[in-house]
């Protein structure tokens, strides 16, 4: 059976994988962002605690995805719902380092001009700082996203579905098909998604921020 | 317009500001000056309360600013900083109209204040409104940064070093254009810089701080005579240093004032006994309103002059005159391209004040140079 | 046990430090070349920045294909795996050397070489270090899935926890991971600045 004839036979499984990988890690990169982007501005206001807490999302990066999910498999069992806490946790470190560098990094000179033509904090932030951050946010959001993909394929360990059933089936079995069938899209999946961001990133970038070249 | 009293400020154990007073009237161009860590750019920051003082009040138009929310104190305030803070992500326009629309103007309104500030500087509002402010010169940076500041028309306005990073002929075009605006919008400036030539040129009053205390404050002409203090000496010395910053001397203080003088109607005799008693060749000749007519050289009498004729008929008028107001660089140019050693001085009344020779030029700049010269 | 633990410990750092060494080596020759050739340069940032998008997972099963089972395939997906942050910052450090400390070595007759191995890579070595170390701190946390495809390591023990539902399991396995990582991130950047203060 040629891997054509694979492919054309398990269309459908192949499909519902990919779907659900997407799934996995379209959801939990949405959570990640909602929760590390505003708690990035809150660190740049707090700088005091900035640093403990840029250092424990530093040390949950160390832990390998695998102890992960095995935490997560034996604190919450099986299924999306561990799978999807797991990813999440993957994905606000590189958001939240970024937001708070971005955002720590904007040039003194425009706080203190828009501090000293009259505008609030809020207005500071949202008017000023994020916009001139946003390209190093961005940034962040596309590492993340690279390594959610990445990660998520161990999920299909923990009966959460995914490319990475694919993958696993055909480690288990020595099915060289079936790891092509999981093992190809999920890197293209990777590839288009880093490429999609990479994009918006550079569409995003305010016109006066772009680099000049010369 | 705006009062400080008795304001200090300490930061830990380091006073910056030690019971600092002064007022400064509607209208007027303060400049505040000393050497770093002064507390010069304190005293501005204190205005718009980026700043917050440990005591004493400041008012504006006689109300105690702690009493205004600073956000929207500093919204009725101009501000200008040295590193400009133009915002990259926003063009030409927006960052013009940014305090206009925190005021919540029509948008109409917010457009034609661009239009009109962009005017005033001289920079088409179809060419320059859309460009971001990478995409202009450090100069036009600057120039829109004063145009932010005006934008919501604040009576006062606060400029930090604002050309201190510009090229010396940016900031010199720079300077005349603020100093223009100051005069048409009539603004009251407070600005802040450590270039006495700066201060020099646009104040009406300088504050010379050091050490958190006032020094002086009086006008550039009053603190150029007398300073005050020594460290203000050396501020001024260094900015004589500095080529172009010779103090503003006028033909009036180059000249001598032992002139030897004769009416119209005294005879070529009476005139060589005159010379010759008095050791010169030649006279200055006056009509008898007392107003200059022309000189007479020896050279002339001897060569055309004749024995009891009315010295009128000699006088030649191709020595050149300067008033006495005259800046001393265009008397000493002119002295240098005349064909006679010396250029006439007269008074506003066209009366003979005095004469510039070059020994007396020379005199005059090494007391100016090195003081009193024997 | 706690032999079984210090075989798996060894093992992880036998496989960690055989691929970072081959990848140290490989990235820093493919930075160089990055940066003498011009037209290849973004060819080489490229394909390692495409190594790292992989999944880890789908390069160890698509390598398991070509080596087989074993440590061979895990230390060829960390070679793999590791290559992008030394190559992209040997090729930055030597880049941004200060074009006049080139032209001093140009002017003192230093052939390509001998500026190479004199001026650059000891001006840029700081963050082809620093390149090293993320590399190195990476592959400690990817070898874990070295048990997936047969090779040794702490990964047999964590695995062996989760299938067993064992929480002590995958933590005696995980804890020297993490300590390992964490040391090696402290340490090296320690030495990193040293190194900074060193050629500043």
């Amino acid at each position: 059976m040629s891997f054509i004839e694979f492919v054309s036979k398990n269309y459908n499984e192949i499909l519902k994988s990919l779907v659900r990988h997407i799934e996995l890690v379209g959801i939990s990169i949405l959570i990640g962002i909602l929760i590390s982007i505003p708690l990035g501005i809150f660190l740049t206001r707090h700088k005091r605690v900035a640093g403990p807490v840029l250092a424990l999302a530093g040390t949950i990066q160390t832990i390998p995805g695998l102890v992960m999910l095995g935490f997560a498999l034996v604190l919450i069992g099986i299924g999306m719902l561990p799978a999807i806490i797991v990813l999440t946790l993957y994905a606000i470190l590189p958001i939240l380092r970024n937001t708070y560098t971005g955002i720590t990094e904007v040039d003194k000179s425009y706080t203190e001009a828009s501090r000293g033509i009259g505008m609030t904090n809020m207005q500071t932030l949202f008017k000023v700082e994020i916009p001139i951050a946003l390209p190093t946010i961005i940034t962040g959001i596309r590492l993340s996203t690279v390594y959610i993909v990445s990660w998520a394929t161990l999920a299909g360990l923990i009966g959460a579905g995914g490319l990475g059933d694919l993958i696993w089936t055909g480690l288990s079995t020595y099915n060289t098909k079936y790891i092509l069938a999981g093992a190809v899209p999920s890197a293209i999946l990777a590839f288009i998604l880093n490429g999609l961001i990479g994009l918006l990133e550079r569409i995003l970038t305010p016109r006066g921020l772009r680099r000049s070249r010369i | 317009m705006i009062k400080f009293q008795n304001v200090s400020k300490c930061y830990g154990h380091t006073a910056i500001l030690k019971n600092i007073s002064f007022d400064i009237k509607q209208g007027e161009f303060v400049v505040l000056i000393g050497p770093s860590g002064c507390g010069k750019t304190t005293t501005l920051k204190t205005i718009n309360r980026l700043i917050e003082p440990d005591n004493g009040k400041i008012f504006i138009d006689g109300k105690d600013i702690t009493k205004a929310n600073p956000v929207e104190l500093r919204r009725t305030i101009g501000y200008v900083i040295q590193q400009i803070g133009l915002f990259p992500n926003m063009t030409v326009e927006q960052n013009i109209s940014i305090v206009p629309k925190l005021l919540k103007y029509p948008k109409q309104k917010c457009q034609e204040i661009v239009q009109d500030l962009l005017a005033l500087v001289d920079m088409p509002y179809e060419e320059n409104a859309h460009k971001y402010p990478t995409e202009l010169s450090g100069g036009q940076q600057q120039r829109i940064g004063v145009l932010r500041a005006l934008a919501a028309s604040p009576p006062i306005i606060l400029m930090d070093e604002p050309f201190g990073a510009l090229d010396p002929i940016t900031r010199d075009s720079l300077q005349e254009e603020i100093k223009r605006i100051q005069k048409k919008l009539k603004k009251t400036i407070v600005f802040v810089t450590h270039d006495m030539d700066e201060a020099l040129r646009l104040a009406d009053t300088i504050i010379f701080m050091n050490n958190g205390k006032i020094v002086q404050m009086a006008s550039p002409e009053e603190m150029l005579q007398n300073p005050a203090d020594s460290i203000i000496k050396s501020f001024l010395g260094k900015h004589m240093d500095n080529g172009n910053g010779v103090p503003k001397l006028f033909a009036e203080d180059f000249m001598k004032t032992k002139v030897f003088k004769v009416p119209r109607t005294s005879r070529t005799l009476e005139c060589i006994k005159l010379m010759s008693s008095k050791d010169v060749n030649s006279l200055v000749v006056l009509n008898d309103d007392d107003t200059y007519l022309g000189t007479v050289s020896i050279e002339d009498i001897k060569a055309l002059g004749k024995p009891g004729k009315e010295i009128a008929e000699l006088v030649t008028n191709d020595v050149i005159t300067v008033s006495r107001k005259e800046g001393a660089q265009i008397a000493f140019d002119k002295l240098l391209s005349s064909k006679s050693n010396y250029v006439i001085v007269l008074n506003d009344n066209q009366t003979v004040a005095g004469l510039i020779t070059r020994t007396s030029m020379a005199k005059a700049l090494g007391e100016a140079l090195w003081g009193e010269v024997l | 046990m706690s032999g079984a633990l210090l075989e798996g410990i060894l093992e992880h750092m036998a496989i960690v430090s055989i691929a970072v060494l081959i990848s140290s080596v490989l990235g820093i020759i493919m930075g160089i070349i990055a940066y003498w050739v011009r037209f290849l340069d973004s060819v080489i940032l490229w394909v390692s920045e495409v190594l790292q998008t992989i999944p880890s997972l789908a390069l160890l099963a698509l390598l398991m294909i070509i080596f087989g089972l074993g440590d061979i395939t895990m230390i060829v997906g960390l070679v793999l795996y590791a290559l992008l942050p030394i190559v992209s910052n040997t090729y930055t450090g030597l880049k941004n050397v200060s074009p006049h400390l080139k032209d001093a070595a140009r002017g003192m007759g230093m052939s390509k070489m001998q500026r190479l191995f004199k001026v650059e890579i000891p001006l840029s070595f700081p963050l082809i270090f620093s390149g090293i170390k993320i590399a190195l701190v990476n592959s400690l946390s990817v070898a874990v899935m070295g048990v997936l495809i047969g090779a040794n390591g702490l990964g047999t023990i964590i695995y062996r926890g989760i299938q067993s539902r064992n929480m002590m399991n995958i933590l005696m396995g995980a804890i020297p991971v993490v300590i390992m990582a964490l040391v090696f991130d402290f340490g090296m950047s320690k030495i990193e600045k040293k190194l900074i203060k060193r050629t500043k």
